[in-house]
């Protein structure tokens, strides 16, 4: 059975999903994460989803999962380059990804991982005025 | 049933007696050139907005699909097969004018017109007992023609103007770059869920092409915000984050913010009661500040202290 | 262009994406716009996946339809054990955002037409449609 391939960049690990998931697949992905997370005691996950024409309530439950158990592994995970036609079918289906931290692209959201973006920190500063 | 040589009055048309049929085929085969020279001398050329030239030839492409179609079938049915030709030119004929701003009436009366001049070739060459058949049938052909006209006409402005308001919904929703990274909506008039699918798309769209992490959504010129509006605004500010932008809304005014309270409405968003402030809080955010800078010397010296902010 | 339909069977994840992929190149001979698309192959998916969980498997009529408007209609087919009450199942709670449940509301919103029937003990139907604008 094919898996997706999972990417170690520094702290954190990186996966690209390309091909149409089915149910094999994504439990398949997330036990490998799962694995990895522990054994790299990564800090952060980067989901890449730019390839991905179609995002159901399958794959954002999947998605919603991995930064469950991440989180609490002790890792972010930032999901980025969602297509603009995904956002705004998601956000019609009601499904907001909580949990889930977003970026434009996978170096952005490298920032991301530790807070080390200044839009990231700013989301955790109360305001000042 | 029938009564020999009388139609009903169908919709699209009926199945001809076989002596109608042949009265008909003859009217057009043997007259069209008599047929159309009384057409146009009975058209009144001012008050339909056509030239001479136009009228003969517009009038004998009509005729020739007409003569077409009647001898092609056995049903005096627009909606048939044999009538295909009728029905182009007709649309052809309709689209244009309605596309050029000529009146419905305008438009319908030039195919009425030919009711005239065919029933005046019927009282030539038909015999008295076949007459009010054939002129029966004659009018109720003409009268489908012209009603099929008009319908034509109505859904080509139809289109025209869905056309123009899809126009005016993407020119109304621009999206401005503030800053690096930094862009503003302003929200001019009502936000309903068709202009919400319209402003996701341009936001998404921009934020992709400029990297923006930061949509400042500015509703000053929304007059009034209920339920479903808010509903759209979060809609919006989530589709935004999900590419990882954040949003902050300004231009909320004192009665906006007090509609949204009593409507319990979570906005789980910052917002600023200006742009300026908004784009301030935004400039901050992504780690700038602003300072005034001393002017090159003529010996004009700062009157006021250096304004920083962050 | 000719009107087509077809049918294809639901009775494992790998058919729920050949229902997405089929879907896709329907609606791009339509001409629906990407978003369109999206939201239609996107319904498409959650209901084919209902189809499979909920029905016991069942299959999908996928439609191209030229007529005074183009457009796509799928229609999902099951003899599982049906829903006992469709319009609980069709309120899935927008706010909450967790997408549980049927995800039937969800599908609603994507689309522009959307029918339901159900029997318990006998099935479930479920007919969507988008058309070009």
């Amino acid at each position: 059975m094919d898996s997706i391939p999972i990417l170690k960049i520094g702290s954190a690990l990186l996966v690209t999903i390309q091909v149409d998931m089915h149910d094999q697949l994504a439990t398949r992905l997330q036990d490998d994460l799962t694995e990895k997370i522990v054994q790299h005691r990564a800090r952060g996950v980067l989901i890449d989803i730019s390839a991905l024409e179609i995002v159901d309530s399958f794959i954002g439950r999947m998605l919603a999962n991995i930064a469950n158990v991440s989180r609490l592994l002790d890792a972010d995970t930032v999901v980025v380059g969602m297509r603009p036609e995904v956002a705004i079918t998601l956000v019609e289906l009601g499904l907001g990804l909580p949990g889930v931290k977003t970026a434009l692209n996978a170096e952005r959201g490298l920032a991301l991982i530790g807070g080390v973006s200044a839009a990231g920190e700013a989301a955790d500063d109360a305001d000042d005025d | 049933m029938l009564c020999a040589g009388v139609m009903p009055l169908v919709v699209g048309g009926g199945i001809l007696a076989v002596s109608d049929k042949k009265n008909l085929v003859s009217l057009f085969a043997e007259g069209e050139s008599d047929i159309l020279a009384n057409w146009v001398s009975t058209l009144n050329l001012g008050e339909i907005r056509m030239t001479r030239q136009e009228a003969e030839s517009q009038g004998r492409a009509v005729l020739d699909a007409l003569a077409k179609a009647v001898a092609h079938g056995n049903s005096s049915d627009m909606r048939g097969g044999e009538f295909a030709d009728v029905r182009d030119v007709l649309q052809a004929f309709s689209r244009s004018r309605a596309l050029q701003g000529f009146s419905p009436t305008e438009t319908a009366t030039f195919i009425l017109s030919l009711k005239r001049s065919l029933f005046e070739q019927v009282r030539k060459t038909t015999r008295p007992e076949d007459a009010f058949d054939l002129l029966s049938i004659v009018s109720e052909l003409i009268d489908r023609l012209g009603m099929f006209t008009i319908e034509t006409y109505q859904k080509t402005r139809e289109e025209l103007i869905a056309r123009q308001g899809k126009e005016i919904e993407e020119l109304s929703t621009p999206v401005v770059k503030l800053w690096e990274g930094i862009v503003a909506l302003p929200l001019i008039g009502t936000l309903d869920s068709g202009r919400t699918q319209v402003v996701m798309q341009n936001l998404l769209e921009t934020i992709v092409q400029t990297g923006a992490e930061i949509a400042i959504l500015d509703i000053t010129g929304v007059p009034m915000v209920d339920t479903l509006t808010a509903q759209h605004l979060l809609k919006t500010v989530s589709a935004a984050r999900l590419m990882g932008a954040d949003c902050i809304i300004s231009g909320i005014r004192p009665q906006i913010a007090q509609t949204i309270v009593q409507l319990g409405v979570d906005l789980n968003v910052v917002s600023k009661a200006t742009l300026a402030d908004a784009l301030a809080l935004a400039l901050r955010r992504t780690g700038r500040v602003v300072t005034k800078v001393k002017a090159p010397s003529s010996g004009a010296s700062q009157e006021q202290p250096a304004e920083t902010r962050g | 262009m000719p009107t087509t339909t077809d049918t294809l069977p639901i009775t494992s994840s790998d058919d729920v994406v050949r229902v997405r992929q089929k879907v896709r190149v329907r609606a791009t001979e339509v001409g629906l716009s990407l978003v369109d698309q999206t939201k239609l192959i996107t319904a498409a998916s959650e209901l084919a996946r209902n189809t499979l969980d909920y029905g016991k498997g069942g299959h999908a009529d996928i439609e191209t339809i030229i007529a005074e408007r183009r457009g796509v209609r799928v229609v999902f087919r099951d003899r599982g054990p049906g829903i006992p009450d469709i319009q609980e199942a069709l309120t899935d709670g927008f706010t909450s955002g967790n997408g549980l449940g049927h995800g039937l509301g969800g599908a609603r919103r994507l689309v522009d037409d959307f029918d339901i029937e159900s029997t318990v003990g006998a099935g479930t139907t479920v007919a969507i449609a988008r058309w070009k604008r």
